[in-house]
């Protein structure tokens, strides 16, 4: 015993100089050179490039033509379509994740929800479209059960599953796991005590939630929210399967670019990218910002 | 209070609803193909359909190269980060944050951009250096995931004794690495492994866009011919979702099993 009690100061005493070798870098330099190669590198170029002519010179005119009617309509349907998905999958992900913590629903209920939420949210692409499809599609199961049972049919009220609704509705199929997953920690940071000292003041569900629990958990709404919007804004494979390329959303008017330089102009595309990296890094950022926020309460 | 809980019970409900309709009527369009009668018709096509082998084989090896370069970029680096150099931490983990900023089709771009046949590295100038560039995106694509994982496997071992136990009977780094440090995080690298698999088993962009025969494209040729079969493969794909996540509860638990009897 006194032996190990002996050795553990002195390797203690040995680290500090290993740790000052300046070899210790060697071992993280494979990563560095991956990320360089695959993450930084592709991305700062194509930045570059959006700030380029195709000589190479130094240009604002890429920036400047995105501003065109085309571009700007593919970007603001992209922006509804995410904004109107994060906050209904933020909507319903909070109240079904609030019913599981907060609902007095049975306890086994919890694991079971979370486990498929987690198969939800990871299954999304062309399948995901697929499903919709046969869901929500002229000759879906939805479509037609309301049709023979109700006499109602939602195409004749000019919905589409290849539309703006169509789409934000596929969308919600993995945002509301997403929100529920995320969710999840920050309401079992609600104190009961918090609720106890509510009721004890005579206070109602509405003063609760009003003065205690949305104060303390609208940084982790808004950012989860946050964080719903650049996941469906960064999204493709879904759109694609489910409208081909009708619907005009920016990830496949990008999409088309690279397979075709629809736009006629390489560096226009470079722009086009930048503008997405500044959507979602922004979103992103602001979701990381407001995380640490949730935090400080929520522990 | 009763107020409150029936509340509860009908956002269940929705949620419920939400989550198996789709389902349901996916399974039913499946069973649609012969005309009047239900039946697995769609499946027997879809599954003998040699395009649906080869495509569903090559994402396959795909997935298992992704992550194995994954495993072996990760580990180390998540590794000689808690031993050595903590001080990089926040600099590493933002840039494996960064992934689920940058949309897949930009990078995929970037990539087109820098690594075209033209260019200094013209990776998309053959067939197995395209394949090799598909390797390292969907790397790239699955660094979040992994490295998160990983790193949790990582810190609820003791690194630094474990190490220093190695070193001090004369075992070398990659003796250290392979026989001490991964054998004690596998339950983490396994979950990491099958969410990476469920990653890029489907995965359409980065396939498409560098043209490789990958079962991302051939859904989405499938989806645009045909009326019955994309409904099959959306449940086989449903089911492989399952299996992944299910792997991933399983393994996750037995490590934390596992860990507290050996403790």
């Amino acid at each position: 015993m006194p032996a190990t009690l002996q050795s553990a100061p002195l390797s203690l005493a040995a680290r500090p100089k290993l740790d000052q070798n300046s070899w210790a870098w060697i071992g993280v330099a494979p990563f560095f050179a991956f990320a360089a190669m695959f993450l930084v590198l592709p991305t700062g170029l194509l930045m570059i490039g959006a700030f380029q002519h195709a000589d190479g010179s130094f240009t604002f005119d890429n920036i400047i033509h995105l501003f065109q009617p085309s571009i700007l309509s593919s970007y603001r349907i992209s922006l509804e379509i995410s904004a109107a998905s994060a906050l209904g999958g933020a909507a319903i992900g909070f109240l079904l994740a609030s019913a599981v913590v907060l609902g007095g629903l049975p306890r086994w209920l919890r694991p079971t929800l979370m486990t498929f939420c987690g198969v939800a949210s990871n299954f999304a692409g062309l399948p995901l479209a697929f499903a919709f499809i046969a869901t929500l599609g002229r000759t879906g199961l939805v479509t037609l059960l309301l049709v023979n049972l109700f006499d109602f049919n939602i195409y004749s009220t000019g919905f589409n599953v290849l539309s703006f609704w169509g789409l934000t509705l596929t969308y919600l199929y993995f945002q509301i796991p997403l929100m529920v997953l995320i969710l999840t920690p920050a309401l079992d940071g609600l104190k009961r005590e918090w609720r106890e000292a509510s009721d004890n003041l005579g206070g109602g569900a509405w003063h609760y939630w009003r003065y205690i629990a949305f104060p303390v958990l609208w940084p982790a709404l808004l950012g989860t929210s946050l964080l719903l919007f650049a996941n469906s804004f960064g999204a493709i494979a879904t759109a694609y399967g489910l409208t081909g390329s009708s619907l005009n959303i920016v990830t496949i008017l990008l999409f088309a670019q690279i397979r075709g330089d629809v736009l006629h102009d390489q560096n226009l595309g470079f722009a086009l990218a930048l503008g997405m990296i500044l959507i979602t890094g922004l979103s992103n950022g602001a979701y990381i910002w407001l995380r640490g926020r949730s935090e400080r309460w929520l522990r | 209070m009763k107020r409150n809980r029936f509340g509860a019970w009908l956002a269940l409900a929705i949620g419920v609803i939400y989550f198996f309709v789709p389902l349901i009527a996916t399974f039913e369009f499946s069973l649609r193909l012969r005309r009047g009668t239900y039946s697995f018709d769609a499946y027997s096509i879809v599954l003998g359909d040699p395009q649906f082998q080869a495509t569903f084989g090559y994402s396959t090896i795909m997935a298992l190269a992704t992550i194995v370069v994954g495993t072996l970029l990760v580990v180390p680096t998540a590794y000689w980060i808690q031993l050595r150099l903590p001080r990089l931490r926040p600099l590493v983990e933002f840039i494996t944050l960064l992934p689920l900023v940058i949309p897949a089709i930009v990078l995929v771009f970037g990539y087109l951009r820098i690594y075209n046949s033209s260019s200094w590295l013209p990776m998309t100038g053959s067939v197995w250096s395209t394949n090799l560039l598909l390797v390292f995106g969907y790397v790239t694509l699955a660094l979040p995931y992994m490295y998160r994982a990983v790193d949790t496997g990582l810190r609820s071992i003791d690194v630094r004794s474990l190490t220093e136990a190695a070193e001090s009977l004369g075992a070398g780094w990659p003796k250290i690495l392979f026989t001490v440090i991964l054998p004690n995080i596998r339950p983490a690298i396994l979950s990491g492994a099958f969410l990476t698999f469920a990653i890029v088993i489907g995965e359409f962009t980065m396939a498409s866009l560098l043209n490789r025969p990958a079962f991302g494209p051939y859904l989405q040729l499938v989806g645009a011919n045909r009326a019955y079969e994309p409904s099959a493969l959306a449940i086989i794909a449903f089911f492989i979702t399952w299996a992944c996540m299910g792997l991933i509860q399983v393994f996750g638990r037995g490590a934390r099993g596992s860990s507290a009897d050996t403790r």
